[in-house]
């Protein structure tokens, strides 16, 4: 990457774009917002940092672009096998025994995460008694989960690591192959809410049995970190789950001492005060 | 520990792929039990959830290993390993971060991605050393530590189990030192001590 930027462009940046549009970017990881901004600049091919500032102040329609090149979305089915399977094994016995279940995907990207689980609801006969709900700040990955369509490249990836996850099933069993894409099941999704929410300034909008944030956190600073950690304590049913990324922690947190580790290595955390 | 002392330990950064591990132990093996600096060894390799390298490491030094989560601080006398799956980043001197973004070089964790980010937060305390590999990450790293006033390294492509990696980075102009496996071990002692 050719453009090397200054922290105070990075803040002038952030300040812009809360003033105009309201999304505040202040508080995420200063090196990998760096690095979002400079990849931004290249793939757009914006020559310079007063380039980038006058057209993010001066095109309005440049924004969704802006958002999506700013925040990570790379995610994938079953990520992290073993955590989908102490899911599994040892989390929807205990989600089993609510009459209703709620559960929210925070950051949830185009949604491969809530299909997963929803897979797993289904194959413990949980489904129809449950509701997911998919957040993201970003409005274009929401429509992708929306249309429940994924690469068909993807799938004998996706297959292996549900397999691993302990999935008993043909894979291919769940969607419908067309040309390069992958459909699926209209059943999965019949249990999804989909809408846009910013953990930085939206609220809390339900209790939920189960919270997953995975790879999300680690995008922000501790201080943000905290407060959305704060925001999801708030919305955690009493001996609720909370779901991290695998390299994300609860430890040296604000509400650490609210939970006690589940399963450490899954990064599974459940409320007990 | 002093103050000044915080803010003038080194950052060795070790990046490594195909045939780079057996050179990553030695070097492990060559270090004192107490020292001042922070290595950070970032190697391509398998998604592996039984942390498999930082027990090898273990086997082979009395310095504390650790495979980096996110935020972690950064404390001068470890070892610090990337985690698969994710690029490691230096927040600031105290803070490492971590992000899941797109490939670089088709790798994640990336060896450009710390190198430069250790550049931008280290400078001239930077010490950069790239191993073995078929792949032309890191070159440019180690290039922008170089730019940085740091040290580098780049082992000798003959040397090297596979010679295209170093190789890449001499060819860039950012090797400062090109060394053989015994000379690179015996260097990387003298610039621990110094
Ligand atoms: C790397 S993806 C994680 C996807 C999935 N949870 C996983 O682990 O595979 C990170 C997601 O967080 C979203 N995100 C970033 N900042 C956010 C915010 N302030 N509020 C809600 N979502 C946010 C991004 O849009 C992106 O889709």
């Amino acid at each position: 990457m050719g453009v090397m930027l200054h922290d105070e462009e990075i803040e002038h940046l952030t300040t812009v774009l809360y003033d105009l549009y309201g999304y505040d970017f202040n508080h995420y990881a200063r090196a990998s917002l760096k690095r979002r901004v400079m990849r931004l600049m290249t793939i757009d091919r914006v020559p310079s940092f007063a380039e980038l500032l006058h057209k993010v102040k001066t095109e309005p329609s440049y924004l969704p672009q802006v958002v999506q090149g700013l925040t990570v979305n790379v995610t994938e089915m079953f990520r992290d096998p073993a955590v989908f399977k102490t899911i599994r094994e040892t989390v929807l016995p205990v989600l089993a025994t609510h009459p209703f279940i709620r559960i929210w995907h925070a950051g949830c990207s185009t949604g491969e995460e809530v299909y997963s689980m929803a897979i797993l609801l289904e194959e413990a006969n949980l489904l129809h008694r449950s509701l997911l709900y998919a957040t993201d700040l970003n409005p274009v990955v929401i429509e992708q989960i929306k249309n429940g369509i994924f690469p068909m490249s993807q799938m004998k990836n996706y297959s292996e690591n549900y397999i691993l996850s302990g999935g008993k099933k043909d894979f291919s069993s769940y969607y419908t192959a067309k040309y390069n894409w992958a459909k699926f099941d209209e059943r999965l999704k019949s249990r999804m809410i989909v809408s846009t929410h910013n953990l930085v300034s939206d609220r809390s909008f339900n209790e939920f049995q189960i919270i997953f944030c995975r790879n999300v956190l680690i995008y922000f600073d501790k201080e943000l970190q905290d407060r959305v950690l704060t925001l999801f304590d708030e919305s955690l049913d009493q001996l609720g789950f909370l779901v991290l990324g695998t390299k994300e922690n609860l430890r040296f947190t604000s509400i650490a001492g609210n939970y006690s580790p589940f399963s450490i290595k899954d990064k599974i955390w459940r409320k007990t005060s | 520990m002093a103050e000044n002392q915080l803010n003038t330990f080194q950052v060795v950064v070790i990046g490594g792929s195909a045939g780079s591990l057996e050179t990553v132990l030695a070097m492990a093996q060559a270090l004192p039990a107490q020292m001042q600096a922070v290595i950070i060894i970032v190697l391509h390799r398998k998604n592996d959830p039984e942390s498999i390298l930082e027990n090898l490491l273990s086997y082979k030094t009395q310095v504390p290993v650790r495979e980096v989560e996110d935020k972690d601080e950064i404390q001068p006398g470890n070892i610090y390993i990337a985690p698969p799956d994710y690029h490691l980043l230096i927040e600031d001197e105290r803070t490492f971060s971590l992000d899941s973004s797109e490939k670089v070089h088709f790798s994640k964790p990336s060896i450009d991605v710390t190198f430069e980010s250790v550049a931008n937060v280290f400078r001239q305390r930077s010490i950069g050393i790239l191993l073995s590999g078929a792949n032309a990450d890191g070159a440019a790293g180690l290039l922008k530590i170089r730019k940085a006033g740091g040290t580098t390294i780049a082992q000798d492509p003959v040397s090297a189990e596979v010679g295209y990696m170093p190789q890449q980075a001499i060819d860039l102009g950012a090797a400062g030192m090109v060394l053989d496996e015994i000379a690179l071990i015996s260097s990387f002692k003298e610039l621990l001590n110094a």
